[in-house]
């Protein structure tokens, strides 16, 4: 059994995305260039994560993860 | 916030001095606003002197604004006194703790037997009174309302100041409102009236319509008895009084009373004026504040005033009154808590009413569906607690 | 004079115009039309990033000393989807602020009574400061008062409409019994519209298309605060009784009624 080939399958704002094992939020944030990003928030399935807690939270296949940011609305 | 919150932030005398203040000016600015947008600022110009030379703008929009919402109707209502008993001592009652007179609690026959005498003369809304005693807080009511939800539809009561969860069994046994007036909201005329007993905590009763609002009764009647202090000054309070409950207690309906000090057993008192003439402008203040308060109109005042006073904002009245226990059928010579002064069979008033093109209205519509429903809001916890 | 200052949930502000942040047409022409509106509160919505692409942040157009941010829950159509909206909000803003907005009608954007309410509760209980934007449904606000709304936001008229205050009789209602600030919110398409509004005894007014879409959007957000000012200041000034809304007391030519009393006037 080869565990460094072991990739699970995600969606980031509903964009498929590959990561290695083990994979966490902020793994996902970094590899798309928003983990340093202010003024953002992340959800896995429908449960926000602080930002604190990024590091932390494991994803596994087929989590969902929302990220958003303010924009122009009334 | 209950209302003793705000009527802290309210000086008496300061109020008083606002009202004499106010000038014809104020009291035009006040007539001329939209029905519904009178505040408590034009409140305090209707209320003053200046307004006396516009009752009669003040009477034709009285008039008309209640026309427009309750049609030429009159509901009729009698009290039904089912006890004289009282801790308090109060300079101005008939009840008062000190009087020497024979105190009496109705029996159930001796309910039923008052019931019925109302009932022939048509009555099918009844004010059940009483003095404050432990005989007859709330078991006693509930009691009493069981015994005559049968024979009629409205049930208000207007008894000591109880707690919320009181209110609460009453409306459950039928009981639709209580009337609780302030007497007066100057404290310091307020202790020199109510000597001893529980009335005397002025802050237990203001919040009472707080209490009757939490509890989800249906309406509350409030008021001041005129002559204890400044009558301008207590009605504005009424006034404040009366949007802090259309506004916290929006669900709840109000009515207004306007008593004045009647003659009653006891010694004399020194009674602030309050004329006829000063009673209309009371009322009509209070209709161009509140298109929608019910105005009730006592048998305490004269027949001749009655005939043409009812028109000029009123929407229910007293009729036939006694006001002692028992005093339409077992014991009609014993003491009253005052003196009416309309001494007419009701038969006779809804007959007047009705030459005057008014139709006497006996029937409390309000309570078709009692008991039938949970209050809004609850059915919706309800729902909520099964799901989780 | 200037007017009294508007208080909601304990933060005073002195100006009564709130602004949306929506369809401006470039970043610069926002910040200096949120400038000319005299604004200290704006409303930004939330969306998904674009991964991949440059940041298309809204918040470097926006000066947080000087606004507080209030976001809304546009784009949701349930109380559970305006729940999550909300927390992301407040991690991403790091404010407890919200505009509770809820349609599931995508034609009109009208705003869900019932589904509002629920997440009102649900929201108030999370330590969130909820304004909610509702029809002008007098009822429903009383509710949403009870359920700890610290503002309610009634519309004047449907939204992007520029119909102005199509809902007056019952906005008269909602302001006359309400306990917390009322925000005429929607379909304010003019200055003088404004100003009916903060005359008739709204507390404030949020308008957003008619600065935005506006041929020259600086000098209307001016204008809207000029008209702000102008209402509010009338109506602490007193107005004189038959200038305000609705029908006044109709004169009637009958007979005396207080002639019977003596005593009386001149």
């Amino acid at each position: 059994m080869n565990a460094a080939a072991e990739t699970i399958g995600i969606t980031l704002n509903d964009a498929p995305h590959a990561l290695a094992v083990p994979a966490t939020l902020q793994g996902l944030l970094s590899q798309a260039e928003l983990a340093q990003r202010k003024g953002i928030a992340a959800a896995v399935n429908g449960e926000v994560v602080p930002r604190s807690a990024w590091a932390m939270r494991a994803l596994a296949e087929k989590d969902r993860v929302l990220v958003i940011r303010a924009t122009q609305g009334g | 916030m209950t209302f003793t919150d705000v009527w802290r932030r309210h000086d008496f005398g300061a109020v008083s001095r606002r009202i004499a203040s106010k000038t014809p000016a104020d009291v035009r600015r006040a007539l001329g606003r939209p029905r519904g947008s009178v505040d408590l600022e034009d409140l305090a110009a209707l209320l003053s002197p200046a307004a006396s030379a516009y009752l009669e703008d003040m009477a034709q929009a009285s008039h008309q604004y209640t026309l427009e919402r309750f049609g030429p109707t009159m509901r009729l209502y009698a009290p039904l006194y089912l006890s004289n008993v009282c801790a308090n001592v109060c300079t101005y009652c008939g009840f008062s703790a000190h009087n020497r007179i024979r105190r009496k609690v109705l029996t159930d026959a001796e309910t039923l037997a008052e019931a019925r005498v109302l009932r022939g003369h048509g009555f099918d809304s009844v004010l059940l009174v009483t003095g404050e005693a432990g005989r007859v807080g709330r078991d006693y009511l509930a009691g009493s309302l069981r015994l005559l939800r049968p024979h009629f539809s409205g049930l208000w009561i207007e008894v000591q100041p109880l707690p919320e969860e009181d209110y609460g069994a009453l409306a459950a046994e039928g009981m639709s409102a209580v009337m609780v007036y302030q007497e007066t909201y100057e404290p310091a005329a307020y202790a020199r009236h109510h000597l001893s007993g529980p009335k005397a905590d002025m802050a237990w009763r203001l919040e009472t319509p707080d209490r009757v609002g939490r509890a989800g009764v249906k309406k509350v009647g409030l008021g001041a008895l005129f002559g204890l202090s400044d009558w301008r000054t207590d009605a504005w309070f009424t006034g404040l009084h009366l949007r802090h409950v259309e506004t916290v207690h929006w669900r709840t309906r109000t009515s207004i009373s306007f008593p004045r000090l009647r003659p009653h057993e006891g010694e004399e008192i020194p009674v602030t004026p309050f004329s006829e003439r000063d009673l209309v402008q009371a009322a009509c203040a209070f209709r161009l504040l509140s298109p929608e308060t019910e105005l009730s109109l006592s048998t305490r005042e004269s027949e001749a005033f009655r005939n043409r006073a009812f028109r000029l904002g009123f929407t229910s009245m007293s009729a036939g009154s006694r006001t002692n226990p028992g005093g339409y059928a077992s014991a009609p010579e014993s003491l009253e808590q005052f003196a009416i002064d309309d001494n007419r069979s009701p038969a006779a008033v809804a007959a007047f009413l009705r030459s005057q093109g008014y139709e006497p209205v006996w029937k409390d519509w309000d309570s078709t569906y009692d008991g039938f429903a949970e209050r809004g809001g609850a059915r919706r916890a309800a729902a909520q607690a099964l799901a989780l | 004079m200037s007017p009294s200052p508007l208080v909601i949930a304990g933060v005073e502000f002195s100006s009564r115009l709130f602004v949306g942040t929506g369809k401006f047409s470039s970043g610069e022409i926002m910040r200096r039309s949120l400038e000319a509106s005299g604004t200290q509160l704006v409303t930004v919505a939330l969306g998904r990033v674009r991964t991949g692409g440059e940041p298309d942040d809204i918040l470097g157009h926006l000066d947080t000393a000087r606004y507080r941010l209030l976001p809304n829950t546009s784009g949701t159509r349930s109380a559970r989807e305006a729940v999550l909206a909300a927390e992301l909000a407040r991690e991403a803003l790091e404010t407890n602020w919200l505009k509770l907005e809820i349609h599931p009608d995508p034609k009109y954007l009208m705003p869900d009574p019932v589904e509002t309410l629920e997440a009102t509760e649900l929201l108030v209980k999370r330590g969130f400061i909820v304004l909610p934007y509702v029809h002008a449904d007098p009822v429903l606000c009383k509710r949403l008062e009870e359920a700890g709304a610290a503002a309610v936001m009634p519309l004047g008229s449907p939204i992007g409409s520029a119909l102005g205050l199509e809902s007056r009789a019952f906005l008269e209602i909602i302001i006359a019994q309400s306990r917390v600030p009322v925000v005429v919110d929607a379909g304010l398409g003019a200055p003088s519209h404004a100003a009916a509004a903060l005359e008739m005894g709204a507390d404030a007014v949020l308008v957003n298309t008619a600065i935005a879409a506006a041929g020259n959007p600086v000098a209307m957000a001016e204008a809207f605060r000029l008209g702000v000012e102008a209402g509010r200041t009338a109506r602490e000034a007193g107005l004189g009784g038959r200038a305000s809304a609705g029908a006044p007391a109709r004169a009637s030519a009958t007979s005396p009624l207080t002639s019977f009393l003596g005593g009386g006037a001149p």
